[in-house]
């Protein structure tokens, strides 16, 4: 086993890693058991640290805010950022990019206990791209017409859904994403599995201006052509 | 393994920590997750209520500001409540897992606000003044920050500074190779070292059994 690899364990749990590090750590995560052990060990070691400070109180509304905010939910709007550059940048991207970091770390340590680890990677690697979307300070969000969540679209066309509580697919049933551009046939635009709580999906297909992203619920492994109606679908990009 | 990390982090489970008055309060830090994913906003609450301070203090020593630091902790609760129901208690304690959260979101945050810390990170806040009850919570919260820090002074220099700047500076090991003038694979080999044995002074200061007070009938 690669030394080079396993040492990177001690700057992913001080969350030190470089991004290209930082890639390569998890995407090697899901097939090394020592290094998920020792991760998990050093995780702990870093809490530690967290202990060793000292500093003010939080403010005592802090509280009050939290439970505020998880009212909104799903919404998903945390009001932050107000001395960010651009202002107008949609809070929702700051939110879903925190949202994905979280899902990536939570997909870890759901693979601990899970002997799906090839599903486990491919659905880390398929979030990271999302990632990279929604986390793009010049991506822009669409409200969606049928659902809840939000479509993040980068300025080059590569496209994320973000979305809140839609429940894993039934056995035996996939959710597929669809671009429809126009009066043509719907694109498919790829498979993904579904989560409680929060999810970030990449759209497969490249999105352009007059498109319409959607979700359907299909057979397992995917159709050609959508045979149920949207549970899922974004506004006119 | 779970004899460890039972003994490595210094935040004990929190049950200790709260009061009873609180509707959870008998409940643990993961019970309490769990009923966080189905929605329970009094187990956020009380979730809160025991690992707040240490996560405000914690992105407050990275970020250096108030309003920012709050961000980082509100951002990561309502993480929390987001995705508990992936949150798998067989590995790993909640309150890590809510430390790992503030943590990176606060890492986040000081990277793009260019707030990074220059000075090597000392204490500003004496110990136990910016917490002026003198309660229980306190008492223990203080005796497990001494002990991080007794750990800390123990490490090698150059492993320390490595840690501490990484973790309470929020600098990359790329930045830091630049910063102090030596080769990345060096400062990889440090931190690795480093952490691994901070792990084992933990272990080694660590009281026998549990960090909970005994009540004996």
């Amino acid at each position: 086993m690669e030394t080079g690899i396993h040492e990177l364990t001690a700057g992913y749990a001080l969350d030190a890693l470089d991004p290209e590090d930082r890639r390569t750590y998890e995407a090697h995560l899901p097939d090394c058991e020592r290094c998920r052990d020792e991760l998990a060990t050093l995780w702990e070691v870093a809490g530690a640290l967290a202990v060793a400070t000292s500093g003010p109180e939080p403010s005592p509304d802090l509280r009050g805010r939290i439970l505020a905010g998880a009212r909104a939910e799903p919404q998903v709007v945390v009001p932050l950022e107000r001395r960010r550059r651009r202002a107008l940048v949609p809070v929702l991207s700051v939110a879903a990019a925190v949202a994905a970091a979280v899902a990536i770390g939570l997909g870890i340590w759901a693979a601990h206990l899970s002997n799906d680890l090839s599903s486990t990677r491919s659905a880390l690697g398929q979030q990271h791209e999302a990632a990279d979307i929604v986390a793009d300070p010049d991506a822009r969000t669409v409200d969606l017409a049928k659902g809840s969540g939000r479509l993040v679209v980068a300025p080059d066309g590569r496209a994320a859904l973000a979305l809140a509580g839609l429940d894993p697919a039934p056995s035996g049933k996939t959710y597929e994403v669809w671009v429809i551009a126009g009066a043509r046939p719907p694109e498919p635009s790829g498979l993904f599995s579904g989560r409680a709580g929060a999810d970030l999906v990449r759209v497969d297909q490249m999105v352009g201006s007059g498109d319409i992203v959607a979700v359907t619920v299909e057979k397992a492994g995917g159709v050609t052509k959508p045979t149920t109606s949207p549970i899922v679908q974004s506004q006119r990009v | 393994m779970q004899a460890l990390s039972s003994t490595v982090l210094a935040l004990p489970d929190s049950r200790v920590l709260s009061t009873m008055r609180r509707q959870h309060a008998h409940l643990s830090d993961e019970a309490l997750v769990a009923l966080v994913a189905r929605g329970d906003e009094p187990a956020l609450g009380e979730l809160y209520d025991r690992i707040g301070r240490v996560a405000y203090g914690l992105a407050y020593r990275v970020l250096r500001d108030e309003r920012l630091a709050e961000d980082a902790v509100q951002e990561a609760f309502l993480a929390l409540w987001r995705t508990a129901a992936v949150f798998r208690a067989e590995r790993a304690k909640a309150s890590t897992w809510i430390l790992t959260l503030v943590h990176r979101r606060a890492v986040d945050l000081v990277r793009r606000e260019e707030r990074r810390r220059t000075e090597p990170l000392g204490d500003e806040v004496a110990p136990g003044a910016a917490h002026g009850e003198a309660t229980e919570e306190a008492a223990w919260l203080r005796f497990d920050r001494e002990r991080v820090q007794a750990a800390l002074r123990q490490l090698p220099d150059v492993q320390r500074e490595a840690i501490e700047l990484a973790y309470y500076g929020g600098f990359s090991q790329s930045e830091l190779a630049e910063r102090l003038g030596v080769p990345l694979g060096t400062i990889k080999s440090r931190m690795f070292a480093g952490l691994a044995r901070l792990r084992e002074l933990l272990d080694e200061s660590a009281p026998q059994g549990s960090w909970k007070p005994e009540f004996t009938s």
